[in-house]
């Protein structure tokens, strides 16, 4: 089933969670709506799901609009971030809640529930776990078995708010692959709400990025990291080095020193304030200090460990950059700490509006 | 597009919250407001005349004066018996926390009618503190004894939670900076329980001021001595005086409302002190 | 005001306290502690408790007995059930409406209403009496009326009953209040989104979650109903056989110098605070239980 979001606002006495807000999601996708806690994005899941109503706009499940109908008959299936499983229940139970309560006349037989909680169960791999009580199962069983109780409807959408919040760093990774397996299976249009980033590049089609109730950028999960379309974006994903300076003449002037912009994107083509950005990954190293040609800078720490290493430099202004470089290649360069470099620039993120920079 | 104020995802909001309004207004707040609208049948100096006769007045001096003291005792020895109960083991402190209860379950006429018996002259106390020159029995003294039990489980409820929630950490900081023991509790663990302290105090009070069954057997009775406020609604209101009935149950509903107040200030002021959701 | 009075999910707590060298106190200290604890509890509620049975017995059975089947105290015992038999479930339905109320939905003025909820606590029990006589008395706004038409409120058992409900009013909404707010809402929404209707909701998964908290307050509520004194006094005018309660009974024999059968009708409501306490102390064991397994998480 398609989503469509028109034109979503949401206060909350005077805070605004949600800012005029529209946003399309194809059938079949696995999206993830992505930003910093109070940006609005569970606010939006539960909005779609009912659980919520906008201020004004629309929500349109298959071109339908949703507005007057319950969460009730919404059918959407809704994995909440703690889970609000049925203490009282074993993990059968929950899972069979959904169809026991259907009116007597949709209701399937008892046979046919008992068939299909433990198919359930066995798609998300626990079915030795049914009669057992939620509170005796780990973070990550019971993350499944939310799953499982959701998928039991039948929902025509799988809306996940912050599915792995909960859970600790090596169980989050383990079932983050194992939901995009799930989702590969099943094809269900779904949406999960995370502020982890790795874990939205990772597993989704397409990456929502939200900030102060508004969408910053949609796109796959290679063109946000890639062509970030804002400051915003450019900070919240992956480490970056900042630079604040001026742009003139197609050079982004640092204090005495200049980078030519050639490698740039953004906007170079005006003059004025810009700030840039430079991922770690992107710098080449040469030793020495050569003026017109790259930044200055010198090394303060070197943690080479695994397949790249971790160079932390000072500039001559004092102001720190990070740099990363496969170990092969920075080996030969023979520099260690105190040595004194030039950084060279492969790729440089030019916004000259930067009031709006982290 | 329906107003956002009428949304709500789970049912029965007008129902509960209209059979509760309903409901708490005909049982309990239209009754109650019956006693102000009694109380504007007298003129203002008749008003002051009843609120203020001599005997009324005596009876003010003992209810507050007596309740006042019984929380301050309920206060320390609650405290102790709170503290006694959360930090050591001995032998029958189940039974011990259970009964701490009791004054809440048993009736209060029969406290009142138990608490005479052993103070009375000839009972299992009276009989060893009359000879050495101290009456309980029908005296304010009694009165205070009644108080007491009344109030005693409002401290040790409210201090006990708080006292067991205590991280055992922040003790072991306070003696490794060098603290006493003694040092430790009146400036580590004291202003951590005083708010819950204060709304055990408050909410002892206020019952105590109240409380009518427990006492009017020990009392004794004897107007200007060991009359207390409650038993003075019940003289007038037997003499067929309803406005004076009234006039002087104003007063102590007045007095009600304000303590609630506060107990709920003071309830906030536990709950922002200690994290407790309550 | 039932702050005192809540649910409370306490374990021993001792052995966390006495095993650390500094939460420890001097043996000297500590044996002061108790002992003078242990004097104020013996003094206050031991003492008090035993002299209604040893007064109860003092001029043996046949006595004790024959005071239980005076017709008279049958009677008393006939109405003070009737009153615990209305006003509970009458005060358990408001209780269960208004934490749903409070705990579930957002509006105005909630906090008002909790402290409203509470008023019945701070209120002296003969003033709770007063205001039903002020209101259905011979004098009251609707005395005449009642007159008229022959009803009966004041110096009967409706007043009776007014009075009961109106003292025991806060206790289980007070009980459930803090409870469901602590629960929040999670569970009854995830019920929704799978299809469960209102009443579903609500048996299926909200009552379960409440069920201690729930019979913890029917508790209180039935002893307080039982044993109240003070409020019923002031509306029932004494009268024999008819509007005596048990309480008021004790009352009656105890001003007639019919001690020991006072003390027999006292021992027979002492005996219900025990029980009363005891049920209490195994719905707290049953409700501890019951939160540490929702607590014990494996994650």
């Amino acid at each position: 089933m398609s989503i469509h979001v028109r034109n979503i606002r949401k206060q909350f006495g005077s805070f605004t969670a949600l800012d005029n807000v529209s946003l399309d999601f194809p059938t079949g996708e696995l999206v993830a709506l992505l930003g910093p806690s109070g940006c609005g994005k569970t606010t939006l899941l539960r909005i779609i799901a009912g659980l919520e109503q906008a201020d004004s706009g629309q929500v349109l499940l298959d071109d339908e609009d949703a507005s007057g109908t319950h969460v009730r008959e919404r059918q959407v299936g809704f994995v909440f971030q703690h889970y609000a499983l049925f203490r009282h229940m074993t993990v059968f139970d929950n899972v069979a809640f959904g169809m026991r309560m259907k009116p007597r006349r949709q209701r399937p037989p008892e046979a046919r529930i008992r068939e299909k909680v433990h198919a359930l169960l066995n798609l998300v791999q626990l079915d030795w776990l049914a009669d057992r009580f939620p509170s005796q199962l780990s973070g990550g069983q019971r993350q499944r078995i939310a799953l499982a109780r959701a998928l039991a409807v039948e929902p025509r959408v799988l809306l996940l708010d912050e599915p792995f919040g909960a859970l600790d760093a090596k169980v989050r990774k383990e079932l983050r692959r194992w939901l995009r397996n799930l989702h590969d299976e099943l094809h269900i249009t779904s949406i999960f709400v995370t502020h982890d980033q790795e874990e939205a590049l990772e597993v989704a089609d397409r990456v929502v990025l939200m900030d102060r109730g508004r969408v910053e950028q949609i796109g796959t999960p290679e063109a946000v990291y890639d062509h970030p379309a804002t400051p915003f974006v450019a900070t919240f994903l992956g480490s970056v080095n900042l630079f604040h300076g001026r742009v003139e003449d197609g050079q982004l002037h640092l204090g005495e020193h200049a980078l030519a912009l050639g490698s740039a994107s953004g906007d170079v083509s005006g003059d004025g304030k810009a700030v840039a950005f430079v991922r770690p990954h992107e710098f080449d190293l040469v030793p020495g200090w050569r003026t017109g040609d790259g930044l200055p800078a010198t090394i303060v720490r070197v943690v080479s460990v695994g397949p790249s290493a971790q160079i932390e430099l000072s500039r001559l202004d004092g102001e720190r950059i990070e740099v990363t470089i496969a170990r092969d290649t920075f080996h030969p360069l023979g520099l260690g700490e105190g040595d004194q470099v030039s950084l060279r620039p492969r790729r440089i993120r030019v916004f000259q509006d930067d009031t709006r920079a982290a | 597009m329906a107003a956002a104020r009428t949304f709500r995802v789970l049912p029965g909001f007008n129902l509960t919250l209209g059979y509760t309004l309903g409901y708490m207004s005909l049982l309990i707040l239209i009754p109650l407001a019956a006693v102000f609208l009694k109380t504007t049948e007298l003129t203002w100096g008749e008003f002051i005349d009843v609120v203020t006769a001599p005997q009324v007045v005596a009876t003010y001096k003992l209810s507050f004066g007596a309740s006042l003291l019984a929380a301050a005792i309920n206060a320390v020895f609650g405290l102790m018996l709170a503290w006694a109960l959360v930090r050591y083991s001995f032998p029958g402190k189940k039974i011990v926390d259970a009964l701490v209860d009791l004054p809440f379950a048993l009736p209060t006429a029969v406290a009142g009618i138990a608490l005479t018996a052993l103070y009375a002259k000839n009972g299992w106390l009276g009989q060893y503190l009359e000879p050495i020159g101290i009456k309980v029995a029908f005296t304010p003294l009694g009165v205070l004894v009644a108080l007491v039990f009344i109030g005693l489980p409002f401290v040790v409820r409210t201090v006990q939670p708080i006292l067991e929630d205590l991280d055992t950490e922040l003790e072991e900081a306070a003696t490794c900076l060098g603290a006493q023991r003694w040092q430790t509790f009146r400036h580590v663990i004291l202003p951590i329980l005083l708010p819950a302290l204060m709304t055990g105090f408050a909410l002892a009070f206020a019952r105590a001021v109240g409380e009518y069954g427990s006492v009017i057997f020990i009392a004794g009775n004897l107007p200007y001595v060991s009359e207390i406020t409650p038993l003075m609604i019940i003289t007038k209101l037997e003499q067929y005086d309803y406005r004076g009935a009234t006039a002087i149950a104003s007063v102590m509903l007045l007095f009600s409302f304000t303590l609630l107040l506060i107990i709920n200030g003071l309830q906030a002021w536990t709950a922002k002190r200690t994290g407790r959701d309550r | 005001m039932a702050g005192a009075a809540t649910l409370h999910l306490g374990s021993d707590h001792a052995a966390r306290f006495e095993s650390k060298q500094a939460t420890r106190e001097t043996p000297l200290v500590k044996w002061t502690i108790l002992a003078i604890a242990l004097g104020f509890f013996t003094l206050f509620l031991l003492m008090p408790l035993l002299a209604v049975f040893v007064e109860a017995f003092r001029k043996g059975w046949e006595t004790y007995l024959t005071a239980l089947v005076d017709p008279d105290a049958l009677s008393a015992i006939r109405l003070t059930l009737l009153a615990a038999a209305i006003s509970v479930p009458l005060n358990l339905v408001f209780g269960v409406a208004a934490a749903w109320a409070i705990a579930k939905f957002e509006f105005p003025g909630k906090q008002i209403l909790i402290t409203l909820i509470d008023l019945p606590f701070s209120v002296s029990p003969v003033v709770a009496g007063l205001v039903f006589v002020l209101v259905f008395g011979a004098q009251g706004w609707f005395g005449s009326w009642l007159s008229d038409n022959d009803i009966r409120i004041i110096f009967a058992v409706p007043g009776i009953v007014l009075a009961t409900v109106f003292v025991t009013f806060p206790f289980v909404a007070r009980e459930l209040i803090p409870l469901m707010l602590a629960q929040g809402k999670e569970e009854e929404e995830a019920a929704v989104v799978l299809g469960a209707h209102g009443w579903q909701v609500f048996w299926h998964v909200t009552l379960p979650n409440i069920k201690w908290g729930l019979m913890y307050g029917v508790i209180l509520t039935n002893a307080r109903a039982m044993g109240e004194f003070g409020a019923v006094s002031v509306v029932s005018g004494h009268i024999r056989g008819q509007t005596n309660t048990l309480p008021l009974h004790v009352e009656i024999l105890y001003n007639e110098y019919q001690f020991s059968a006072a003390f027999a009708v006292a021992s027979l409501l002492a005996l219900l605070a025990l029980v009363t306490l005891v049920i209490k102390s195994w719905v707290e064991h049953r409700a501890v239980l019951a939160y540490r397994d929702s607590q014990d998480t494996a994650s």
